[in-house]
């Protein structure tokens, strides 16, 4: 495992340094990094889990909780806290990671992902895990809750954002243009949702299940703020968070273009890797070699209390 | 043990039996704008159908706390979740029909994370009339009750509905409540105690209790006046929480009278009469008569002619209450 990574705080000016610029994008890729590697750890001692979606979400995830967000690790339920939900909530594996990557969550407890008696269930249940803000695992519902707290802090007049991430096939969901609908209704600028757009979902390409496009326009014509981006870019991650926060409008999409399975070359792109599935022993080595560990380091992983 | 469930009796307004009172969304409307003044961190959520589900006088009297959610209760319901999330409570309110359209919603964003929602609907059963099959739940109480930590209740006139208003809005934690479309029957006068969870004796009886709720609650008074022309002694009980539902006042009431009758504007499965089958099955098995609709849809229709033609009217919850003492009589339970 690496050494816990100190977790950057979100910075009110657009970075003007660029050695601080590299050491901060550094500083993601290993947390991005560390998700990668938790995330399939946990699913491989769990024997079920979602790897392609979670892998797919990563560098989405660093960006956000590595400098993002405005969660203070002393104090995570403050109230004027920023808010994140993860409404493709079967990325749990990769959440909870994400959690442990930046010391919200000690990363042993990755180990007990959808154990009995663990508060690292399935799917993200937040009185469980207070962090994951809302219950979810029914595709739609995390992107209305994110909504109804998004209209709830500005009627408190509580500055805080609320960041929601969403997976392609999560579209097909009607509730989604319900709530796509009402946010840009009531202009809610303190919203911020991001499209994990890896192409895939559980049985096939969205363009065989239900096709998507044109995405980008059905999210315009709904009045959001969109951009489309790498979701595997960090350095475009941050900056397209940043419009996001300054475009005071209304709500903003980001579409971040993604890879299924990203960073492990067997896992890329393959539906099978999509569903909830058992990764073998000889798997996971493969793919935490893939991601840069050391034998030792696997073997600790995988065969450690 | 007669006097025990006797000495908890409330009765009901002999003088106002019979006299058409408001419907229970207006006085549910009335009663939350009326709260809300106490309670700045009420909010209504709405579904383009304020007019009809009492809320106008909310949004009249506290517009900036008045969500439009639009025609989209699926986003409405969980988006409830998240603004009770962040301190907030929300009155999701619609009509009863599209709360189970968004039961889902309700189950997830709502009752899991144990939220301090509210779910509030109008038009509930054969009461709303016209309207017609499509329009009439016959089984939210069912599904609602089937939700872990949901409370569940269905005042009987616009006096209880204005106090259990009060009630949820002070309870903390998920709740599902009826209110009702057609002017209800006025039972009660001002001083009336509502508490969720507690029964009420509004008549007294040994020969045999019926447990009702909602609209039919003046209608089993009714048949236990009819009874008493045929010397029975019928006694009644407002049953304005089904879940929790009040299992002692149950027992005693098997316990003291042998035979059961529930009535309610609702399938006859899963709704009130299966959750007092549930409570006295384990407590007091006794004879029960289901009074209510078997397990059909509604039609169009005035609300009288639907609950005449359906048998939710007095004298079939007579006959049922007949029935069950027959059964009590021959010692089958």
């Amino acid at each position: 495992m690496l050494p816990a990574v100190a977790l950057p705080h979100r910075s009110p000016e657009p970075l003007s340094f660029q050695g601080e610029h590299l050491r901060r994008l550094t500083a993601l890729a290993r947390i991005a990094l560390e998700i990668r590697r938790l995330s399939l750890v946990g699913i491989y001692h769990a024997g079920s889990g979602h790897p392609g979606g979670s892998l797919s979400c990563a560098d989405i995830l660093a960006a956000l909780y590595g400098a993002e967000l405005a969660i203070s690790p002393a104090e995570p339920q403050d109230e004027g806290r920023d808010r994140f939900v993860l409404s493709k909530g079967h990325a749990a594996p990769a959440l909870y990671a994400a959690w442990a990557a930046v010391g919200l969550l000690d990363p042993a407890q990755v180990k007990s992902l959808r154990k009995l008696g663990s508060p690292m269930q399935g799917h993200p249940h937040v009185l469980d895990a207070p962090l994951a803000e809302t219950s979810t695992g029914s595709l739609g519902q995390g992107f209305s809750a994110a909504i109804g707290m998004a209209i709830g802090l500005r009627h408190r007049h509580i500055p805080a954002r609320v960041y929601t991430l969403l997976g392609d096939g999560e579209l097909q969901e009607g509730e989604v243009w319900e709530g796509a609908m009402c946010a840009a209704h009531y202009r809610l600028s303190n919203l911020c949702a991001l499209i994990d757009y890896n192409k895939l979902q559980s049985d096939d390409l969205n363009a065989n299940i239900m096709g998507l496009e044109p995405l980008a326009d059905k999210w315009r014509a709904f009045g959001w703020h969109v951009e489309e981006l790498d979701g595997h870019d960090l350095g475009a991650l941050l900056d397209a968070l940043r419009r996001a926060s300054e475009h005071g409008k209304g709500p903003s999409v980001l579409i971040c273009n993604t890879v299924k399975g990203r960073g492990v070359p067997f896992m890329e792109g393959k539906p099978h890797w999509h569903g909830s599935v058992k990764i073998k022993e000889d798997e996971i080595f493969r793919a935490l070699a893939a991601l840069g560990m050391g034998e030792d380091e696997i073997r600790e992983a995988v065969h450690g209390g | 043990m007669a006097a025990e469930a006797q000495t908890r009796a409330t009765q009901a307004a002999p003088s106002l039996i019979g006299s058409s009172g408001d419907t229970l969304r207006e006085a549910f409307g009335r009663a939350l704008a009326e709260i809300a003044r106490e309670n700045e961190r009420i909010v209504v959520l709405d579904a383009d159908i304020a007019g009809g589900t009492g809320t106008h006088h909310f949004r009249k009297e506290h517009a900036g706390r008045f969500f439009q959610f639009g025609i989209a209760e699926q986003n409405m319901m969980a988006a409830a979740g998240g603004m009770a999330h962040v301190g907030l409570v929300p009155f999701v309110t619609t009509f009863a029909v599209f709360c189970l359209r968004a039961i889902e919603q309700a189950r997830l964003s709502i009752a899991y994370p144990r939220r301090n929602a509210k779910i509030v609907a109008s038009h509930p059963g054969l009461d709303v009339g016209p309207d017609g099959g499509s329009a009439q739940a016959l089984e939210d109480i069912a599904a609602f009750r089937a939700i872990p930590g949901m409370t569940v209740i269905s005042p009987a006139d616009p006096i209880e509905m204005a106090k259990a208003t009060a009630a949820v809005a002070a309870h903390v934690g998920p709740v599902y409540m009826r209110t009702g479309r057609s002017p209800a029957t006025r039972l009660f006068e001002d001083d009336h105690v509502f508490e969720i969870g507690k029964g009420q004796v509004l008549n007294p009886g040994t020969d045999a209790t019926i447990v009702a709720c909602g609209v039919e609650v003046a209608r089993a008074l009714e048949a236990a006046h009819l009874l008493e022309a045929d010397g029975l002694s019928v006694r009644v009980v407002n049953m304005a929480t089904i879940k929790p539902i009040d299992a002692p006042l149950l027992a005693a009431c098997a316990r003291e009278t042998g035979a059961i009758v529930t009535a309610e504007d609702h399938n006859v499965y899963g709704g009130l009469g299966g959750a007092v089958a549930e409570a006295l099955a384990q407590s007091h098995p006794v004879p029960i008569e289901f009074v209510g609709v078997h397990d059909r849809f509604g039609a169009s229709g005035e609300p009288a002619e639907l609950a005449e033609a359906f048998g939710l009217t007095a004298p079939f919850i007579a006959d049922a209450a007949r029935k069950a003492i027959a059964r009590k009589k021959r010692g089958i339970s």
